[in-house]
């Protein structure tokens, strides 16, 4: 290895060699080997190097990939079908979707921290509200597809899940049709029945529909209401800033996709979807909700809002598995629209619908259209389409003798001409409205928001301001157990923003995306090799959606088999409520294995358990290491015991960032495993998504992976084929850059870190559930109850006062109940991981102060935190200490800068009892 | 006359001619802590010992209430709908969840007196 090439691993590794070594000797280790073999059993280790390339340097590696991706040919396309070209505002993609600001962000769950972006999802459920008439939106969803398909469950679970048909009034895109019938088999639903009556749960209306005409919904959505049955909306949200309302049309839910809205296509992801329900759906609704409540001094204050609806407390009962939204998209998209604002918007929806008019006009076509013109040419579609080819225009062959036509933002009068003249037709020369019912008028986003911000200056600042507010990797260590908050690396985030991987459209014709395929097949191949897997399908778009994936794979296969009985799915109490919501969505029923005081499974319970449903087995569900953060060393065996009643082991790669490069779950036993690029391999968390949950599996559920309708299969579980394509290459960077050695140093850095945090820390905080020989993983939990006993400061406490030290606070009460989870990763330098521990020393010795009686229970820094630079400032000071003591707990020491939370704490009951998720209109304010 | 019986689950039942009105304890609200949304469920519907009959919620919980006998609920109490924290502040009194019509009073029989009640709780 060259020194050139050593680098990229240097950088990535926060502590240096000198740090190691006092890392070691505070642990009192002669060798990060030594502390390897104390943490990791050695009957999981593997027991060879990686086999992946040597590690190339950044210039290289870019160079290298760029070579690739140039293999992509990027025509202009039309090809629509939920997809389309956009002009990214530059002022954008500078400050929003390229600042690490907004894209190393957490999801926003600490509340005081996360005002900005907080704000920002505020404003697109007030945008998407705005555009739907529906009073309930929520932080967006992961794709137009599963959007649908999360509509439809609403639907489902309205009707107790009693009524299982659903009708739909007009052709959906063909993929969001998959995805949903994907979703609807385990469930036993009927997806395209076509009578409405007393089974009837929901009625689609496409709005428009694939082909881009308006039906004409109105007797159905009238029957649909005789029924009972809920109606759904999938509308394209441009054409709303011209047309009626759906709510006022009838809908009970809309949703669809803000691809369109500033987000590149990106060869088919990531974007938003929106959501927004009627109040009587409002608590079946999936997904993040931003709600507004208060603060301790009556400000206004943003917060995740019902989080009872969602998978970490709800489990096998919640609304839907979904974790992750799609935050820095849902954001991107609500820039663009406070950018161009309402008339703005219409007068971009006016051209594109003008464009399409002129065509229509043209060809004779008389029909309601927004944006898309399908046109008849009966033998001759891929002869005209392969003549748009030759002028650099990409039109969408639907059959033999049909063509689609889809217009955007960015087409063009001359594209207008040559695309006529394809046809042997002149474009009209006068567009007009080709749009249904009443036009919308000027009526709607009233709000101030979306009209103060029009010169570049004052956008600027406003996408700084929020930046401002919030805590993110660009600030701080965000030290959350189980998130693997590490690095993302600028070389790995420059790809992204390539026109080549940005602006290619999922269905171009498979030999433009020659670049794509060389480094999916590059990236699939490698994460084989890591998790230990025969097969990889980079479908899934978040970690939950691959473990969805991971689980129907499971049950085609028993279905395959014959064996439809087996439907049980084991799941330890200890697991995360993803685990039991995605079984349930994949038709299995959860029963739950206990586990031991120490926090593994009881193998006795499990081999019960395994044996007690021996026929009817169909997986068991385990994170490894635990969510313990434990190498629980009888994982062979569980494995065993589950695979002796033909059941399939499904691993829960949350915990990967502790295996890379030592151990590989294929070769523990496990049948399928998710891994999240988003932890594990450097894809930023951009506020609370995108995330991306690659599934790998032996060779046996190889045939069971998610297809898709594109390459002429079924059965995806997202919109587009390589779910979000576009931020791929950031993982292909990060492995190619560190190459076997240098993840598997990431690894033991990552272990190093825990244990050194646990050893500094424990003199003070409990170190709950540590291994063998006293060693923990890549994670710690450290036992806060200790300040409940002694002075009554909660662990809610901590958390808000660690923001008076500048730090986002470590996972909370997860996976126990008032302690906190410590995941330093190995991209943490040793003295941030010094000024996190000195911080929560800090804390024990201001809970000292409270329980000597020195401060009162009710008046002392940590239930008054955080402390807002206004109430530090403010004339009046009465509490008995002192104002320093309140912001700067640690003198002037502080290396990192203070960071002053915008917000005391934020009211969450208040906030809950009177849910308040979109800012009202102007009016609805002046009355 | 009415007597009152509690539950292992910590829910309380009130029978009165043949009518139960059930609420959860004291003990139960404090434990869950302030309470933002309570499900209740249709009037008229039967439920059976165990079937979960309400769900309440807390910011970061949601708990099945069980009904703690068979029979049908005859009504709900429609005021927890806009002020959940009614459970808090009056478990025992405003506060109540459901009234429902008793299948069969001898299942009354296995459940505890108030003093068996403390006594659990410690």
């Amino acid at each position: 290895m060259t020194d050139r090439q050593a680098i990229f691993a240097d950088r990535h590794i926060g502590p240096g060699p000198a740090d190691m070594r006092a890392m070691l000797a505070a642990l009192g280790v002669p060798s990060l080997e030594t502390l390897i073999s104390q943490a990791v059993p050695q009957s999981i280790r593997l027991d060879r190097p990686l086999d992946l390339p040597a590690p190339a340097g950044e210039a290289e590696a870019l160079a290298e990939l760029a070579e690739k991706m140039n293999r992509n040919k990027v025509l202009k396309s039309f090809i629509g079908a939920g997809y389309h070209g956009v002009h990214v505002p530059p002022v954008i993609q500078r400050n929003l979707f390229e600042n690490p600001a907004w894209y190393t962000a957490y999801t926003p769950y600490q509340s005081e921290i996360s005002q900005g972006r907080l704000e920002m999802l505020f404003n697109f459920q007030t945008l998407v509200s705005e555009l739907t008439g529906l009073p309930v939106a929520s932080a967006s969803l992961l794709d137009e597809a599963t959007a649908v398909a999360e509509a439809v469950g609403i639907a489902w679970r309205h009707h107790r899940s009693k009524r299982n048909d659903i009708v739909l009034a007009g052709e959906l895109h063909a993929q969001t049709l998959d995805v949903v019938k994907t979703r609807a088999e385990p469930l036993g639903m009927n997806i395209g029945v076509d009578e409405i009556g007393a089974e009837t749960a929901a009625v689609i209306v496409p709005w428009p529909d694939t082909h881009g005409v308006y039906g004409n919904p109105k007797d159905i959505i009238a029957k649909a209401k005789d029924a009972g049955a809920i109606v759904i909306f999938v509308a394209d949200p441009l054409a709303l800033t011209l047309t009626e309302a759906p709510a006022s049309l009838g809908a009970d839910i809309a949703v669809g996709s803000m691809q369109r809205y500033g987000v590149p296509m990106g060869y088919g992801g990531p974007h938003a979807a929106y959501c927004a329900v009627s109040d009587a759906l409002m608590r079946l609704m999936p997904g993040r909700l931003v709600g507004q409540s208060t603060d301790a001094h009556g400000r206004p204050g943003y917060r995740l809002a019902l989080q009872t609806r969602e998978q970490h407390i709800r489990r096998d009962k919640a609304t839907s598995n979904i974790c992750t939204a799609q935050a820095l998209l849902a954001n991107m998209a609500t820039a663009y629209a406070i950018w161009h604002g309402p008339e703005g918007l219409q007068a971009i929806a006016r051209r594109v619908n003008g464009l399409a008019s002129r065509l229509a006009a043209g060809l004779g076509i008389d029909a309601p259209l927004f944006d898309t013109v399908t046109v008849s040419v009966p033998g001759k579609a891929k002869t005209i389409a392969a003549k748009a080819q030759e002028a650099g225009l990409l039109l969408r062959v639907i059959d033999e003798d049909r063509i689609g036509v889809t217009f955007d933002e960015t087409s063009t009068e001359a594209d207008l001409q040559t695309i006529a003249g394809l046809f042997g037709v002149a474009a009209a020369a006068e567009a007009k409205s080709t749009l249904p019912g009443k036009p919308r008028g000027k009526t709607f986003m009233t709000q101030p928001v979306f009209h103060e911000n029009r010169s570049e200056t004052e956008m600027m600042r406003f996408l700084r301001r929020l930046a401002d507010k919030d805590l993110a990797l660009d600030r701080a260590m965000i030290p959350l157990g189980s998130c693997t908050m590490k690095l993302n690396a600028a070389a790995e985030m420059m790809p992204v923003s390539w026109p080549q991987v940005a602006d290619l459209h999922p269905f171009a014709p498979a030999s433009h995306s020659a670049g794509y395929t060389a480094m999916t097949d590059e990236l699939e191949g490698w994460l084989a090799e890591i998790t230990g897997f025969d097969a990889v399908s980079l479908q899934p778009n978040a970690g939950s959606q691959g473990e969805y994936a991971g689980l129907l794979a499971i049950r085609r296969f028993h279905l395959e088999r014959g064996d439809a009985n087996r439907t049980v799915c084991l799941i330890p109490s200890s697991a995360h409520g993803t685990n039991p919501a995605s079984a349930a969505m994949a038709g299995m029923d959860v029963v739950v294995v206990k586990c031991t005081d120490d926090g593994d499974i009881d193998v006795e319970d499990l081999k019960a358990k395994a044996a007690q449903f021996s026929d009817r087995l169909a997986a068991l569900m385990i994170t490894y290491p635990s969510t313990h953060g434990v190498f629980e060393e009888a994982v062979r065996d569980i494995c065993k015991a589950v695979h002796e009643h033909d059941g399939q082991v499904y691993l829960d790669g949350a915990n990967l960032n502790a295996l890379v490069g030592l151990a590989r779950p294929g070769d523990l036993g496990a049948d399928v495993c998710h891994m999240n690029l988003h932890k594990t391999f450097c894809i930023p968390h951009g506020g609370g998504g995108p995330g991306v949950g690659p599934i790998g599996v032996k060779a046996h559920l190889a045939p069971f992976l998610p297809g898709h309708v594109d390459i002429g299969s079924a059965h995806a579980v997202a919109a587009a084929p390589f779910g979000s394509a576009s931020i791929l290459p950031i993982t292909w960077m990060y492995i190619r850059m560190m190459g076997g050695a240098g993840l598997k140093r990431a690894t033991e850095t990552a272990i190093l870190s825990a244990n050194y945090v646990a050893e500094r820390l424990k003199a003070h905080y409990p170190v709950l559930y540590k291994g063998r020989n006293g060693r923990v993983a890549h994670e710690c939990i450290l036992d806060t109850r200790v300040l409940k006993d002694s002075a009554g400061i909660g662990v809610e406490d901590i958390a808000k006062r660690l923001i008076d030290y500048g730090f986002h606070a470590p996972t909370m009460s997860w996976p126990v109940a008032g302690t906190l989870m410590v995941e330093p990763t190995e991209s943490e330098p040793k003295r941030e991981l010094d000024r996190f521990c000195a911080a929560m020393i800090g804390i024990a010795e201001e809970a000292a102060k409270v329980a000597d009686a020195t401060w009162p229970k009710d008046d002392n820094p940590l239930v008054n935190a955080p402390h807002t630079a206004m109430e530090t400032m403010a004339d009046a000071w009465t509490h008995p200490y002192s104002r320093q003591v309140a912001a700067f707990p640690q003198g002037d020491g502080n290396f990192a800068g203070k960071y002053w939370p915008p917000v005391s704490r934020v009211d969450n009951v208040g906030g809950d009892r009177n849910l308040v998720c979109a800012c009202p209109p102007v009016e609805a304010l002046a009355s | 006359m009415a007597t009152t019986y509690f539950t292992e689950d910590h829910e309380w039942i009130r029978v009165e001619g043949g009518i139960a009105t059930v609420g959860i304890t004291d003990y139960a609200q404090e434990q869950l802590g302030d309470l933002v949304f309570v499900e209740l469920p249709e009037s008229g519907k039967t439920v059976s010992k165990g079937d979960p009959a309400v769900v309440v919620e807390s910011v970061k919980a949601a708990s099945d209430v069980y009904a703690p006998v068979d029979g049908e609920i005859t009504a709900v109490n429609d005021a927890l709908s806009s002020d959940p924290s009614l459970v808090n502040s009056s478990p025992t009194g405003d506060g109540w969840l459901w009234k429902m019509k008793l299948a069969d009073e001898a299942q009354l029989e296995g459940l505890m007196d108030e003093a068996g009640y403390n006594a659990m709780i410690g």
